[in-house]
């Protein structure tokens, strides 16, 4: 019996079938358009003002523009040269040609400065022809090139510079790794006297994994207490946790500064205890940089430790030691693997974040304790070598990302909860 | 420490306890002393960070709270720290609503891009903002170091209130809008009321993350925009002069006020979720 009344409400033809399901689909998509309305404020924000700018960032650690805007004849002219012998007479005088532009503009001493990267003294060369140059005079410039100084007969330095007419290098990237290529081409190790970015990746790494294992050693013992504790005691030692968590890093920075300092009060306390016999440098060392970013960073390492331990039954070891388990047999083998998530999630979010650490290691670390971070710093504000400062972050952004990437897969970044 | 040891312990067991309740008490000791060292010595009368005080004055905080330079740099951290609260709060709990209706593609994506800005290194965004900013001419200005500072907040909003809409009932919504509630109707007189806590500490959070943020301000921003945590950083690098513990100690009292709203919020939260359930 087809019960099919006059409205159609009781039942459906099947062209009614698919208006329906084409109505539900236009329901759903109109509701993802609204979830996505909602949610392409912030994701449009943030590409524009931080993926975007991170992007050029990225670009310019291989971008090699100063030779190539400022001396279009010369590189022009060495197009056709073979590379085996000086360059001739018309590569000279168009690179007069080019210098009479660059004094104008003053932009001589930038080429100087991206050649004299990779042929030190270059930047003295290029000055002093410049000057020759503003004196007047005419052709032919080889001899006068090469009277004003011998070395611009050098060939491997005419490979370098027309290496350097590229719009993309390598080099910033190679010179991160303390790599260089030679003036044919092959990549070889640097210098001795530039190779200095193994070591401060090495040490940045190195650093990290010490903070991340203190925090772990004086942590997971917190944690377990936090965890087994009841919530009324427990809450009021949470707060001793959190309380360092809230505040300012520079504040805590300072009070280590006070603490640890030649005349400070941790000094004082040795010598009033006779433990040392004179005061101990504390500070401006590794055992001063390590301390601060320990306790900066301890609470991250407490956290997600303490959430997973919170959620393991008491019942486990109680049914361990009921079977006859020792005590610490029950804790190593029962409670402590089930802990392990937390222990990696604690672990790589302040390994990840103790890989980006500027102000902390500037302040109360020395010279030898910077990390990554500092030269990236130092290499836009005083060195103004920008393509450096890019490849370095570049090296220092893939590693996080890697390690974050990493994170995300096992813990998920969502479930990382504040206070 | 009876209370943690189990009533089956050993002898040794409790010993073990012992250690181990001495041993966490020093970690504490550690964690917090820093920060209670450093205040009464923003009390001391004269200039040199030794115990016991040579006397008591608050000379220190009439500096902070008088001279000129400290004065500006808590007016524009406030003012920066504000808007960069608004921004951030306002983007981040929408992306947090949108997020968590479900059926948004590459959600999973997408949440790890809104979150990335806490995991970069500081220094990169720093840098790479200076060099983008540079471009279109926002360094050195009010709004640029705003936007930076919403970019870095936003990650603690979108997580607290997701955290705070993972347990919302949606039929609530659903009631409302079946009752004939427009969206806008719905959001201010059902959701907002219920994700209110967690908005509020993500806007807590989001106004700490700009209040102490220091590298993107030194990158960014000229001595006319210097914030209180880069004037901390430039006397710190100096010369620590004592003034500098008074505006710690400010900063420490702030962050334990802020901390107090934030546990009375997770109870408030806690209370409505209850309720509901």
């Amino acid at each position: 019996m087809a019960v099919t009344t006059a409205d159609g409400v009781a039942g459906i033809q099947p062209e009614d079938k698919t208006s329906l399901k084409t109505k539900l689909k236009r329901a759903e998509r109109i509701n993802r358009v609204r979830s996505l309305s909602l949610v392409a404020p912030l994701l449009i924000f943030i590409l524009a003002v931080f993926v975007l700018p991170i992007a050029l960032m990225l670009i310019r650690s291989v971008q090699n523009t100063e030779v190539r805007s400022a001396m279009p004849a010369t590189l022009a002219a060495l197009d056709g040269w073979d590379g085996v012998a000086t360059p001739g007479e018309p590569v000279f005088a168009a690179l007069a040609q080019d210098l009479v532009q660059t004094q104008k503009d003053r932009t001589t001493g930038l080429v100087g400065k991206r050649i004299n990267y990779e042929v030190p003294g270059a930047r003295s060369r290029f000055l002093k022809a410049g000057r020759m140059i503003d004196a007047g005079g005419t052709g032919p410039w080889k001899e006068k090139f090469l009277a004003n100084d011998p070395e611009w007969g050098s060939v491997p330095f005419w490979a370098i510079m027309k290496r350097a007419g590229q719009t993309y290098t390598p080099y910033y990237l190679l010179t991160s790794l303390d790599l260089r290529q030679d003036a044919s081409g092959a990549v070889m190790k640097n210098f001795d006297d530039q190779s200095i970015f193994l070591d401060i990746f090495t040490r940045t790494i190195w650093i990290s994994l010490l903070v991340t294992l203190a925090t772990l050693v004086l942590g997971y013992p917190v944690a377990h207490l936090l965890a087994i504790l009841p919530p009324k005691h427990a809450n009021v030692l949470m707060i001793l946790v959190l309380l360092p968590f809230t505040t300012s890093i520079l504040v805590r920075t300072t009070s280590w500064i006070v603490l640890l300092q030649s005349n400070g009060v941790l000094n004082d306390i040795l010598l009033a205890l006779h433990i040392t016999s004179e005061r101990v440098q504390l500070i401006f060392n590794r055992f001063g940089t390590v301390l601060a970013m320990t306790h900066i960073q301890l609470p991250f390492t407490i956290l997600p430790i303490y959430s997973v331990m919170k959620s393991i039954p008491a019942t486990h070891v109680r049914a361990a030691r009921s079977l006859g388990a020792g005590p610490l047999t029950a804790f190593v083998s029962v409670y402590m693997p089930q802990t392990l998530p937390g222990v990696g999630a604690g672990c790589l979010l302040t390994f990840i974040l103790s890989l980006g650490y500027y102000i902390t290691p500037a302040l109360v670390g020395g010279p030898q304790d910077q990390m990554v971070s500092y030269f990236v710093a130092l290499y836009t504000n005083r060195e103004m070598n920008w393509g450096q400062a890019s490849a370095l972050g570049a090296i220092l952004l893939l590693i996080t990302l890697a390690l974050y990437a990493v994170f995300n897969r096992f813990v998920g970044i969502d479930k990382v909860k504040l206070g | 420490m009876a209370m943690l040891a189990p009533s089956y312990a050993t002898p040794g067991e409790k010993l073990a306890y012992g250690v181990f309740a001495l041993y966490c008490t020093l970690v504490f000791i550690f964690l917090v002393c820093p920060i209670l060292v450093i205040m009464p010595l923003s009390f001391s009368s004269e200039p040199w960070f030794t115990y016991p005080l040579p006397g008591l004055s608050l000379r220190w905080y009439e500096d902070f709270f008088f001279d000129d330079r400290w004065r500006i740099a808590l007016q524009n951290s406030a003012f920066v720290a504000v808007f960069s609260t608004l921004l951030a709060t306002t983007l981040g709990t929408l992306a947090a609503l949108g997020l968590s209706r479900g059926n948004v593609p590459f959600a999973g994506l997408i949440m790890s891009i809104l979150i990335s800005p806490m995991i970069v290194p500081v220094v990169i965004v720093a840098v790479a903002m200076f060099f983008g900013f540079a471009a279109v001419g926002l360094n050195n200005s009010y709004f640029g170091l705003i936007l930076a500072h919403s970019i870095l907040a936003t990650p603690f909003v979108v997580i607290t209130v997701t955290a705070t809409l993972t347990g919302f009932d949606r039929s609530l919504t659903r009631a409302a809008a079946s009752l004939g509630a427009s969206p806008w109707t719905t959001f201010r007189m059902v959701t907002l009321p219920l994700i209110a806590p967690g908005v509020t500490s993500g806007a807590l959070f989001a106004f700490v993350t700009s209040w102490d943020e220091v590298v993107v301000a030194l990158f960014l921003s000229s001595p006319e925009q210097r914030t209180l945590p880069r004037q901390m950083f430039s006397g710190i690098r100096e010369q620590i002069s004592p003034t500098i513990t008074a505006a710690a100690t400010m900063l420490v009292v702030f962050a334990a006020l802020l901390m107090m709203t934030l546990e009375l919020l997770r109870r408030r939260s806690e209370r409505l979720r209850g309720t509901m359930a």
